[in-house]
């Protein structure tokens, strides 16, 4: 391979063996400006402080899927509370405690016969509020546009592979609820409690496009 | 609108901030299930008071979105359509 291009040398791998992602020297976009803007007229104007704007993304930062996973094993050990969670995920999340804010929230449960599939195709629509940041792929016009007319092959991308009579539903978040997918508990889990269960459930499995872990095999790295 | 109800999406073409996907629109599924009113987002975008409008879940078919070319004709898409963007069949 000729090294005539500037990304990506073999010598410029870090450590764990991935290229060293370029310094950000280019130029602000038009709405990274905007953003710094608007950002220090709020600030001027004591509308908002830094301290404020920090704790806010720390805040963020800290909601991660295993809150989501506390709720989904929760709803596969309590068959009153999975019945207030298809009712209403998003009163189910407060019940336990998780600070969701203002999200409106409704859980699809994985049967028998019924697979369920997260998405925003407008933008990146996500149950932010309850499992943090979506991952990058979840944002990209591929994921996007593929998963609304080819759901199944992206699902066989992910290693699930579902016979044709199991009935695939894709649920487009393009207005004001987000979703969360209830996956099916996996067999063999009867004796274990809540925080084992919680183990399980990946993040993947509550987007819809992975399955829980098995309990006996060992937990994949990643 | 209730609950199992035949609509269509209106093929409307408009410019600016619209939350009904292009892929949709023309197209006929079921009422899911009633959201209730929001705010409507064509206007908040723009910084305009908002209208109540009455939001639904719609679901279609793969067959009636992708025709022959659907992995699985059976298979759906669920999607929030407002009101105003709905025709009764």
């Amino acid at each position: 391979m000729p090294h005539d291009h500037d990304h990506f040398h073999h010598e410029g791998l870090s450590s764990s063996g991935h290229p060293y992602r370029q310094d950000n020297d280019t130029p602000l976009t038009y709405w990274q400006q905007m953003e710094i803007a608007v950002r220090e007229i709020l600030i001027e104007k004591d509308i908002i402080t830094t301290a404020e704007i920090a704790a806010q993304i720390e805040a963020m930062d800290a909601r991660s899927p295993a809150q989501g996973a506390a709720v989904v094993a929760r709803a596969w050990s309590d068959p009153d509370f999975k019945a207030r969670l298809l009712k209403d995920a998003a009163e189910a999340s407060r019940e336990m405690g998780f600070d969701i804010g203002p999200l409106k929230l409704i859980a699809m449960e994985n049967t028998a016969d019924t697979h369920n599939i997260i998405v925003c195709t407008l933008c990146s629509c996500y149950p932010r509020n309850l499992l943090g940041l979506p991952p990058d792929w979840y944002k990209t016009r591929a994921y996007r546009s593929r998963v609304v007319s080819e759901p199944r092959a992206v699902l066989r991308e992910f290693g699930v592979e579902l016979p044709q009579s199991t009935r695939i539903r894709v649920h487009d978040s393009t207005a004001d609820m987000r979703y969360i997918v209830l996956p099916a508990r996996p067999a063999g889990t009867e004796g274990l409690d809540q925080d084992a269960l919680a183990q399980l459930v990946t993040r993947d499995s509550m987007i819809g496009t992975g399955l829980p872990r098995q309990p006996d095999l060992p937990r994949q790295a990643g | 609108m209730t609950d199992a109800l035949e609509v269509r999406v209106k093929p409307m073409m408009l410019p600016g901030h619209i939350r009904t996907p292009a892929y949709l629109r023309g197209k006929t599924g079921v009422i899911e299930r009633a959201l209730g009113p929001f705010a409507n987002p064509e206007q908040l975008a723009y910084g305009l008071k908002p209208e109540q409008k009455k939001l639904y879940r719609v679901r279609f078919t793969m067959a009636e979105i992708w025709g022959a070319a659907a992995e699985n004709p059976d298979d759906t898409i669920d999607a929030e359509i407002y009101e105003h963007w709905l025709e009764k069949v």
